[in-house]
């Protein structure tokens, strides 16, 4: 099986389904010959063409906007937005029709598009390259969002998010693009929109973090392995539609809760997952689910981020802090 | 008027001093001051030597992201010199001669690309706004700004930077039409430096020109060549007595050239030519804007050689200092969110330093 990272899987998953499915085509800013900026769609337009792979002029609602017209027109457009940072431009199409456009029409205009973006900081980039923004689209009826962590889950995902009726925001850890390799199998596969990946299991308390955050649970975990606290550790995938019963099995079994993420606290992920906790496993728990989060800061640009980006070494004391509540 | 005579629907270009550093339009020469004529030089070559080392530093590790403005200098310098201090300058985030022109320190500019939010902090009385990364939207600004400074009786004109690429956002239109509906005090200066990152200008739009986009927002549009200091000087001047008398917004178009990367992190050898290059780098502004001065008697190799040094140094020494500063204080990161800070947030900032007073 060959071995790929993040950005790569994302790179020869699209250009499967290129080749499979005619419909199927990419467009965004330098996302054609170039490329895109991190290399995502390299290859594309030299083998699928410019009409395929598509080299879009520079305005993020044309993108989405434009997407949402190839799909009613027949297309599956992948749209790639530079950086989270600028898909802003688009929120207006995103939230004002792509969301809403299967519930407007009563299931006549469906869109089956993906609108791809590498998100997230800790890579020591300028202003506006470094946000979280699932929580703003988590909070949409008619979005779903997801966040691969591994090489075979970006393909996987990736291939579900493709083939999926509704439109999908598709998140991507830039920070752990090239990071690591896994196996990933040439064959397509899919892996389930809505269901979240238990990673390790473990008996004292339950830890969920998606994208470049679940590595970093890892290295927390290696820091704690002397200090005897078994971790049960979930990629949760999925932000929206997320996966209530993985949590709340996992949380009845451990009896203790800690979310991680980077995007702001207030009103972020990490609020909805607790609530869940509360609801399904009150009577289990034996301290308060915790939530470890971005600061309610602007994302701080290089020299200062250090005090915003969540360290493995604050991951193993909350866990520590939860566990001996 | 030069929107008049120098129609872009004609195919016109304003140009005033040619590539070889001669006068091709003597009519045209403006009359500036010697004084002003070497501050227009200097801020170009201080310019050009703050963005050859900064290239320097972020390939050694020192600097981060940097977006270089190599070959841009005439438009940026030539714009600003013709407007006053109290007129208003909002870029994007390639504008640094303009800015330093304006009287922006090179401390601050550096300190926004080495990554720390006091490079922004830039001394109001300057009116340069900061930075704007998100492509277009600063041009929105320009207009507000315009529409307050007219409304409170200011006699103040608003400059608004924007790249090519930038004229395909919808922010793009929306600002210009909305300076034109309320004949607003505002300049639009597009440096079309002919790529947004790989994105060639053909591709960006099918307008023949950019400044054709004017006349379907109604108000006057003009090509000028951005490497001309003089051209692009008095292009702007008209715009500015345009503005001040009450006719509204201007679009100038500056046909520049990128002669580095998009930033650093960019690889421009994968989508354009070298001989491409070349036949810009021959164009180079500030190569004819010294033959310029020198032909008045205002400059020689030796005041060059002398100032390049001085230059230097001042650079090196700019960066030094700042380098001084490694990381941004944790207050500070938290201090500016709000003018007083809510509880909740004092209770974030409190975790974190508890945090990081057990971890010690």
């Amino acid at each position: 099986m060959p071995l790929k990272t993040i950005l790569s899987a994302i790179n020869s998953t699209l250009d499967q389904q290129m080749e499979k499915d005619d419909t199927v085509i990419s467009l965004g800013e330098d996302a054609g010959f170039e490329g895109g900026v991190f290399r995502a769609t390299k290859g594309l337009q030299q083998k699928y063409g410019k009409e395929r792979s598509i080299d879009t002029p520079l305005a993020e609602s044309a993108i989405i906007g434009g997407a949402l017209g190839m799909a009613v027109g027949g297309l599956k457009p992948v749209a790639e937005i530079q950086f989270s940072g600028f898909v802003l431009p688009g929120f207006n199409q995103i939230v004002a029709h792509v969301a809403r456009f299967r519930n407007r029409t009563r299931g006549t205009y469906t869109l089956p598009m993906v609108i791809r973006m590498p998100y997230g900081g800790g890579i020591r980039a300028l202003e506006h390259h470094s946000e979280s923004l699932e929580s703003i689209f988590g909070h949409i009826p008619g979005l779903k969002v997801v966040i691969p962590s591994t090489p075979y889950d970006a393909k996987g995902l990736l291939t579900a998010a493709i083939k999926d009726p509704d439109p999908v925001m598709y998140f991507e850890p830039k920070r752990i693009y090239r990071a690591f390799k896994q196996e990933v199998p040439d064959e397509e596969y899919s892996v389930p929109i809505g269901k979240a990946k238990v990673l390790k299991k473990g008996t004292d308390i339950t830890v969920v973090a998606w994208g470049s955050l679940v590595r970093e649970t890892v290295k927390a975990m290696e820091l704690l392995k002397d200090e005897g606290i078994s971790v049960e550790l979930i990629d949760l995938r999925t932000i929206k539609p997320f996966d209530k019963e993985t949590i709340e099995k996992s949380v009845k079994k451990t009896g203790r809760f800690l979310v991680v993420h980077e995007a702001y606290k207030t009103f972020g992920p990490g609020a909805e997952l607790i609530s869940t906790v509360n609801v399904k496993a009150f009577l289990y728990l034996e301290a308060p689910p915790t939530r470890l989060t971005g600061h309610d800061i602007t994302i701080p640009l290089p020299k200062g981020e250090h005090h915003f980006i969540i360290s493995p070494e604050r991951i193993a004391k909350k866990i520590k802090d939860v566990v001996k509540f | 008027m030069l929107t008049k005579k120098f129609d872009p629907l004609k195919g016109k270009i304003l140009e005033v001093l040619n590539h070889e550093g001669k006068i091709v339009n003597e009519k045209l020469e403006p009359k500036i001051d010697d004084d002003k004529l070497l501050k227009m030089y200097k801020s170009m070559l201080l310019g050009r030597i703050a963005d050859t080392k900064a290239l320097q530093f972020q390939r050694q590790g020192r600097m981060l992201t940097y977006a270089p403005i190599k070959g841009q200098e005439a438009t940026q310098v030539g714009s600003m010199a013709a407007l006053s201090e109290t007129d208003w300058m909002v870029p994007a985030f390639r504008e640094m001669a303009g800015m330093l022109y304006k009287g922006a320190s090179l401390k601050k500019l550096f300190l926004y690309w080495y990554g720390n939010e006091e490079g922004n902090n830039l001394d109001k009385s300057l009116k340069i706004l900061p930075i704007s990364v998100p492509i277009a939207s600063q041009l929105n600004h320009a207009s507000g700004i315009a529409y307050a400074r007219k409304l409170l009786k200011k006699e103040e004109v608003v400059a608004g930077f924007v790249g090519d690429g930038g004229t395909s956002q919808g922010e793009f239109h929306e600002a210009l039409n909305f300076s034109a509906v309320f004949d607003l005090p505002t300049i639009f200066i597009i440096q079309n430096n002919q790529w947004a990152i790989s994105t060639p200008r053909s591709s960006q739009t099918k307008a023949e020109t950019l400044a054709h986009k004017a006349i379907g927002y109604g108000m006057p549009g003009i090509q000028v060549d951005g490497n001309d200091p003089l051209a692009m000087y008095i292009a702007t001047e008209e715009a500015k007595k345009r503005a001040l008398k009450g006719d509204g917004p201007t679009l100038i178009e500056a046909l520049t050239y990128r002669l580095g990367p998009h930033t650093t992190s960019d690889d421009p050898t994968i989508y354009r030519e070298d001989k491409e290059v070349s036949y810009w780098e021959e164009r180079d502004p500030l190569k004819r804007f010294k033959i310029y001065l020198e032909n008045k008697d205002l400059w020689d190799d030796k005041k060059e050689e002398k100032q390049r040094k001085e230059y230097t140094d001042f650079v090196t020494k700019t960066f030094k200092e700042i380098e001084k500063d490694k990381f941004v204080d944790l207050e500070e990161v938290f201090n500016y969110t709000y003018a007083e800070m809510p509880k909740d947030l004092k209770d974030q900032l409190d975790d974190y330093k508890s945090y990081l007073k057990e971890v010690k």
